[in-house]
């Protein structure tokens, strides 16, 4: 270090309220607006709340019934049901297309990879439309389709239908999905490098090998980010239920974020939606924990 | 091009071999463009049509390219307002968290002090949190402060959310930029402040640029925060009327196809115009409570 680094650096050292001002405007907005209603959910999860009562302290009784709430516990299994429709399938197909986009020079292989990644821009309302649109049972393009395949009898009502619904939602969720982890994947193939490959072909391997053995250790780091990020998105999908089932038909979709909007905004038990949000949160906090730490875990043990 | 090659083979099969490949691979391809964007296309196309004319047919162009859907909900179904009540509320909120992100992630790369490490900690905490951890405090919070069903109901949360992963962003960026740089223009006489915006901004806005971009896109399409906050018609931004709007016209496909039509089109053009930023956003590994 030369002699002015080091002045500099004791300048800023000496000015000792500087980096707080720096950081207070934003602290503010933070502080507020999210780290003092994470800590009021906590609180209020153990009160009895209209949110215009007055609060009766009741312990760990809202925590006891949601041990007992069948419309939770069937929420929070779909939740996990989900997580193959969020991250198991749309990382198997991301994977599959990474295979067969990376590593050809394709003609109009970037319309592909740019029209891939529309869905998950989009607002899941428009989302919501489209597929309910897809999915009607009169005139969508699905029923219509089938039956002028002369399959009339797979036409289904879909979003309505109580042993499809969830799959048909599901479907959705992948839709969505997949061009995410594709845009991950794509990036991080332009990081292995070429040699590899090479060195893969000298041995006479086929792309499937090439796939297994040198792209996907290659982007192992872009996997497990597209884990953890679409295992969060499992957990707590709310928008993609709100707009297309509300969680019908009876029960069949219903989430535990969807069963915290009702509880806390429509039938006023505000203390009882904020014990289901304390547990959803331990639950993404505590897996995306373990997720992280495996995935860093894995490569600092290369 | 640059083929897989098939190992001892007479060149004659071994090409018809790489041409069945390549087809094999358009045909999946083309399977996955064809879900993904006619979906969006023919939605696009129901919206010219009449209810007539899309009973009869999904995929079938329109006899008379009505502009009536598109016209009545633009005009008489507000989506006029909508789209303005995106824009007040996306506008500040890019501006305001972009300013907030640059100079607290500054502070957390460059300065020394003694909470660095726990401050930056609680700030990871903020992306890290899911909106159902806070959204039910969040909604009584604003009540109180007389906010609720205001444009800043949606606002201030918004900014919230954005400054922690913003701070993060920029921490990580600027924390990377070589020390001559800072070094050479404290010998030029320039104080923190101006070491920030005349040297470090300038050298920085692939990393702002996209940052913005992400603001904007999570504020846009932001659902939960202006559903749970506002209640009036008025204040509804182009998701929220979108979902209020299929529910009321839940026969009138055509109708709610051109509504729908309306609420994608800005964000297909601002994807398209910013697609290096949303793949940079996208693939720097991010994580955030959306």
């Amino acid at each position: 270090m030369n002699v002015s680094a080091q002045t500099g650096a004791n300048k800023i050292h000496r000015i000792n309220i500087t980096p707080y001002l720096f950081i207070l405007p934003a602290f503010l907005f933070f502080f507020i607006f999210i780290l003092l209603p994470v800590l009021n959910t906590f609180r209020y999860s153990f009160f009895d709340w209209t949110g215009f009562s007055d609060e009766v302290f009741v312990g760990i009784k809202n925590y006891q019934e949601l041990l007992k709430d069948q419309t939770f516990l069937t929420g929070l299994l779909n939740n996990l049901k989900f997580i193959l429709f969020f991250t198991f399938l749309p990382i198997i197909i991301a994977l599959v297309l990474t295979a067969l986009l990376s590593r050809r020079n394709l003609w109009g292989r970037n319309i592909f990879r740019v029209s891939f990644f529309l869905s998950y821009v989009m607002p899941m309302v428009v989302v919501g439309v489209v597929w309910r649109w897809i999915y009607n049972p009169v005139f969508g393009p699905l029923n219509t389709s089938l039956k002028s395949m002369g399959l009339a009898s797979l036409a289904k009502p879909w979003l309505g239908d109580f042993s499809l619904a969830f799959i048909a939602v599901g479907i959705i969720a992948t839709w969505v999905q997949y061009g995410y982890c594709l845009t991950l994947f794509m990036a991080g193939v332009q990081r292995i490098d070429e040699s590899l490959y090479d060195a893969a072909k000298v041995d006479g391997a086929n792309e499937w090998y090439q796939l297994l053995h040198v792209t996907i250790p290659g982007i192992r780091s872009e996997i497990s980010v597209a884990l953890v990020t679409t295992f969060i998105a499992a957990l707590r999908v709310f928008d993609l239920i709100f707009v297309t089932t509300r969680g019908g038909p009876g029960s069949e979709t219903i989430v535990t974020s969807l069963w915290l909007y009702t509880n806390a905004f429509q039938i006023n038990r505000v203390g009882y939606a904020a014990a289901i949000a304390v547990v959803q949160t331990a639950i993404i906090l505590l897996i995306s924990y373990f997720l992280l730490n495996r995935s860093r875990g894995q490569e600092e043990g290369d | 091009m640059k083929i897989a090659t098939t190992k001892s083979l007479s060149p004659f099969y071994s090409r018809i071999l790489n041409l069945i490949g390549i087809l094999a691979v358009y045909f999946i391809l083309l399977i996955f463009f064809i879900t993904t964007v006619v979906p969006f296309l023919t939605i696009a196309v129901a919206g010219f049509k009449t209810s007539i004319e899309l009973v009869q047919g999904a995929f079938t162009l329109p006899k008379l390219w009505l502009f009536e859907n598109y016209i009545n909900a633009w005009q008489q179904a507000h989506f006029n307002w909508y789209f303005r009540n995106s824009v007040i509320v996306a506008v500040p909120v890019v501006v305001i968290s972009m300013i907030l992100s640059i100079m607290s992630g500054y502070a957390f790369a460059l300065m020394k002090f003694n909470l660095n490490k726990l401050l930056f900690g609680i700030f990871l905490l903020g992306i890290m949190v899911p909106q159902e951890a806070y959204i039910i405090p969040l909604y009584y919070l604003l009540v109180d402060l007389g906010l609720n069903d205001t444009y800043f109901a949606m606002i201030l949360p918004q900014i919230a959310m954005s400054v922690c992963f913003g701070t993060f962003w920029m921490r990580g960026f600027f924390a990377a930029m070589p020390r001559d740089l800072i070094d050479a223009s404290r010998v030029d006489g320039c104080n923190v402040w101006q070491v920030l915006w005349k040297v470090l901004v300038p050298n920085a806005w692939v990393a702002i640029s996209t940052m913005c971009v992400l603001f904007f896109i999570w504020t846009w399409n932001d659902f939960m925060i202006a559903l749970v906050n506002t209640s009036s018609d008025t204040l509804r931004t182009l998701p929220l009327g979108l979902a209020f709007f299929q529910g009321r016209h839940t026969a009138n496909v055509p109708f709610i196809s051109a509504g729908a039509t309306i609420v994608a089109l800005p964000t297909i053009i601002v994807y398209l115009l910013f697609q290096r930023q949303f793949t940079r956003g996208v693939t720097s590994g991010t994580l955030h409570g959306q």
